[in-house]
């Protein structure tokens, strides 16, 4: 599901409350037809959630960081595993350096490597396009394009445009009178 | 589970190390505080006896609030909170960790220092071994306590001194056990009871704390 529209319109807000960071006001997030509030675990186990911030800590390297996260989530990352996927982001040769040290983009990437060993169902990525470079942007695409090709799911936001080949995509544009949903 | 929870001491622990000062301001602040009244108040020995605990103690307490407002902070800042609130782990399991890394580095040391800064006020070695265990059972009860403040105070404008107002009161018990236990083994009643008493506080506080810093981390978040 792709998820537009202009600043202050409620992307965010809305991908915070899929995630169930957020308590609706009114109604409720069900993810299999139980509300996710009653099955929190067992719907964050599935669920992978990037959102504005990377959620890295500066001083910890780039392999510290990820297995770290994935050990919190359940799956974790053996020190091989860890350096295969620097390889696959493209950041070789900076696995050693505190976070704090590399560039906005590459800080970026190692943030969305959890895309890369997730075995998450759904994805709810915020701007993921933000401050990646050509290259980047193409892996991620192929990345999301795996992904969907494994009956995953994804919801994002952009304001770029990102060509993402799939059979079904919701296009939702939020901030109009009447939030517009189209097949394309 | 326990897998986790290690993990999230190790990090702590390692980011702790990795950024000294923030350790050493606090045992600093402890060391300082509990020099300043021998300084203030004159060397002699019988009032400086008689109040040793209640200085170490309150000096400890001060000490450990101090590092609080960092517990979740800067989790909060760089986003790895909201993960740590995603993640398919019950949230007070978590909770435990970070309390226990942050003991570690802050609570621990202060345990450890606290005898020779004893010597300061001509402590017998026995109320000094006293005074020992009932910081290491009172501390811990200290930041379980703590973290409490340092949720519902989260992303809060001068979230620093609203923890101290939140926490002081919540402390009182500890305190007030706390330096009990080193007065009556100095005044030769024995600091069993106190001791006991602190381990029971310190009980309830695992069970009933990280509940109740989960709750508000979520509302924090939201």
């Amino acid at each position: 599901m792709y998820l537009r529209g202009p600043n202050g319109s409620g992307k965010t807000t809305l991908l915070r409350t899929l995630a169930g960071l957020l308590q609706p006001e009114s109604g409720e997030v069900l993810w299999n037809g139980t509300s996710i509030r009653r099955q929190r675990d067992a719907f964050h186990d599935e669920l992978l959630y990037l959102g504005h911030l990377n959620a890295l800590k500066g001083d910890l390297n780039a392999i510290e960081n990820l297995r770290m996260d994935n050990a919190v989530r359940n799956r974790p990352l053996s020190e091989k595993a860890a350096w295969r996927l620097m390889e696959d982001i493209g950041l070789r040769g900076h696995e050693d350096l505190p976070i704090k040290h590399l560039s906005q983009g590459q800080k970026r990437r190692v943030a969305l490597a959890r895309l890369w060993c997730s075995q998450a169902a759904l994805w709810i990525l915020d701007e993921p396009f933000s401050a990646l470079d050509v290259a980047a942007v193409e892996a991620l695409q192929a990345v999301i394009r795996d992904h969907l090709a494994r009956g995953g799911m994804v919801v994002l936001t952009t304001h770029q445009e990102v060509e993402l080949t799939c059979d079904t995509a919701f296009r939702v544009t939020l901030g109009q009178e009447v939030p517009e949903v189209s097949h394309a | 589970m326990l897998e986790a929870l290690l993990w999230i001491v190790r990090r702590d622990v390692t980011i702790a190390l990795r950024r000294r000062t923030d350790v050493f301001t606090t045992l600093i602040f402890f060391l300082i505080v509990v020099s300043l009244f021998p300084l203030g108040i004159g060397p002699e020995l019988d009032t400086l006896r008689l109040i040793a605990p209640g200085v170490v103690w309150v000096g400890a307490l001060l000490a450990s609030m101090l590092a609080l407002e960092q517990l979740f902070l800067a989790d909060h800042r760089d986003g790895t909170l909201e993960q740590i609130l995603l993640a398919p782990q019950p949230l007070p399991v978590l909770v435990i960790g970070k309390v226990i890394a942050h003991w570690l580095i802050t609570g621990l040391p202060l345990v450890i220092m606290a005898p020779v800064l004893g010597l300061q006020y001509d402590l017998s070695a026995e109320a000094l071994s006293v005074m020992v265990w009932s910081l290491l059972l009172g501390t811990p009860t200290l930041s379980l306590l703590g973290a409490i403040g340092a949720a519902l105070t989260l992303g809060l404008r001068s979230g620093g001194v609203l923890v101290a107002l939140l926490v002081l009161p919540l402390y009182i018990p500890v305190l007030i056990f706390g330096a009990g236990a080193v007065e009556a083994t100095t005044s030769g009643l024995g600091g069993g009871a106190h001791l006991s008493m602190l381990g029971a506080i310190l009980l309830v506080a695992i069970l009933g704390t990280p509940l109740a810093t989960a709750a508000a981390l979520r509302i924090a978040n939201e």
